[in-house]
């Protein structure tokens, strides 16, 4: 209920405008979690990509958040654990036994979708930056999974890096279709492969 | 003051525009039973789409009306915003802009409209031209970027005086004073609305059925020397019949209709232009069958201004 206003209140505040691909059904199929990887330019990305999904696949997918900040304040734990049930990833203590790799593969052994980043960081710029090697390796313990880019376009605007107070401008958040499977991949041109179709969702907007 | 819902003639005015759009709806259904072929399908879908916009459009802008001079302010100062916003995610801009920009949507608009709501006609007047103009150029030197710096502000400048402060002149219509006409200055505004908006529908059909000569080609190739001189000539005529509307005699309500054509003209062409540099064909995409806010009120920006001040410097106090 509460994180159906919240997800309603994002849309509207950011006038968010969704694109969908042909080839990317709106019911995900039973068994068949997926990824959806997006390019970061904002905090607020992932709170976007996920108001941006139809209720259904909403209620089934999972973001990945940072366990540092989402875990700062009682409001941001209750946000975290309640409202978008996030996946809490540790950025600086990695160690054997809370591996980001195992969190996230239990959500998918579960059944539920992924929402990630894997620039491992936030990107100024319109087009992706070189992806660190984690989807990869998720893709390779689950080959089941389904992983679909997401473009988000113009958040980097209404939120700034180092800004506090968020501007209303446009967004938009195209869906891809499914990256197909492909046997055999190296590490190195599966990545370029996954970063070239989310690239490619980047519509021709004039934008400096 | 009586309510300017018991105002006879805004009850007739109201009757005329559910008779039209009555009529515009049930046209459209018959086409979209008669008519065949792809093409002409894909016409009807776009005039029933519009047909509906008008609907929710005009039910707004009435509603808003008749709550008082404040729901006018309200409403228009929510177009503000929205157009605003298309004027930006359309702009590029910089990351040093942000703070600037902040300014403009969250301080300076609902400001402005409040000056309006208060009949501060003096403020209203400079509050955004001279004050906001002034503050924009500074919080961007304060934000210490300095490419672009010309070309950044002048933007964000022209898209508060474009977006903000021309339209609100229409609803600044409600702060005037005219002798005679007292607590009926909403029936102003709707005759502005009325006239510019049927201007733009009556141009865009007399061009689809016998345009042939472009006016602008680069600019803007819908726009047509048939479209406008018949949309212009017939929205003057409209505005004329609606003398009993205003204060003015019908001979003054042709000028003045005369005059919010022209300029509503040249709005989109303005508007046009900034688009086509921009590479987009609308705004945004807020109401089904139209483009943008801004698409919507691009003529209206421009036409509100001179209207506004050809009523008060003709016929107020």
């Amino acid at each position: 209920m509460i994180a159906d206003l919240l997800a309603s209140a994002v849309r509207l505040f950011a006038g968010a405008r969704s694109r969908r691909s042909e080839a990317l059904s709106i019911n995900q199929e039973a068994n068949r979690p997926r990824v959806y990887f997006a390019n970061h330019t904002s905090n607020l990305d992932f709170v976007l990509l996920w108001a941006a999904l139809p209720k259904p696949l909403r209620d089934q997918t999972r973001p990945a958040a940072a366990h540092d900040y989402w875990t700062a304040s009682p409001p941001r734990r209750w946000l975290a654990a309640k409202v978008f049930r996030a996946v809490l990833i540790e950025r600086k203590h990695v160690t054997r036994t809370n591996n980001p790799l195992d969190q996230m593969g239990a959500v998918l052994a579960e059944g539920e979708s992924l929402i990630i980043f894997p620039e491992g960081g936030r990107f100024p710029g319109p087009a992706p930056g070189p992806f660190k090697s984690g989807l990869y390796h998720l893709t390779h313990r689950y080959p089941a999974t389904e992983l679909v880019p997401v473009y988000i376009e113009n958040l980097n605007r209404v939120l700034p890096k180092g800004e506090v107070l968020p501007i209303p401008l446009i967004c938009s958040v195209s869906f891809g279709a499914p990256l197909p499977q492909v046997t055999d991949e190296t590490k190195d041109a599966f990545l370029q492969r996954a970063r070239a179709a989310l690239d490619a969702l980047r519509t021709d907007s004039p934008r400096s | 003051m009586t309510l300017i819902s018991h105002d006879p003639e805004i009850r007739r005015l109201l009757g005329g525009l559910l008779g039209l759009l009555t009529v515009a709806s049930a046209i459209g259904a018959v086409l979209s039973i008669t008519t065949k072929g792809d093409g002409g399908r894909a016409i009807v879908a776009n005039l029933n789409a519009r047909t509906r916009a008008w609907w929710v459009m005009a039910a707004f802008f009435t509603l808003a009306v008749l709550a008082g001079p404040n729901g006018a302010v309200v409403l228009f100062g929510l177009m503000s915003f929205l157009a605003l916003r298309e004027f930006i995610t359309l702009t590029p801009t910089h990351r040093a802009d942000h703070r600037a920009l902040f300014w403009a949507f969250f301080i300076i608009t609902p400001v402005h409209y409040w000056l309006v709501a208060s009949r501060w006609y003096g403020l209203f007047s400079i509050f955004i031209p001279v004050y906001a103009c002034l503050w924009m150029p500074i919080r961007n030197a304060l934000a210490g970027e300095t490419k672009d710096f010309l070309a950044r502000t002048a933007k964000v400048q022209w898209g508060l005086l474009v977006c903000v402060f021309f339209v609100s002149h229409a609803p600044a219509l409600l702060m005037l004073d005219i002798p005679g006409y007292d607590g009926e200055n909403a029936k102003l505004l709707f005759f502005l609305v009325i006239v510019v908006q049927m201007s733009d529908v009556l141009q865009y059909v007399w061009g689809k059925l016998c345009g042939r000569h472009k006016i602008a080609p680069r600019v803007s190739p819908g726009k047509t020397v048939e479209g406008l001189v018949g949309g212009v000539t017939s929205a003057t005529g409209l505005g004329a019949s609606l003398w009993w509307l205003t204060p003015f005699n019908p001979w003054q309500a042709a000028g003045m209709a005369f005059a919010i054509c022209a300029m509503g003209f040249f709005g989109g062409l303005v508007m046009s232009a900034i688009k086509r540099d921009r590479g987009v064909k609308d705004f945004g995409a807020m109401i089904e069958g139209h483009g943008g806010m801004l698409d919507r009120i691009d003529s209206l920006c421009f036409a509100a201004p001179l209207f506004f001040h050809l009523v008060r410097f003709g016929f107020a106090q």
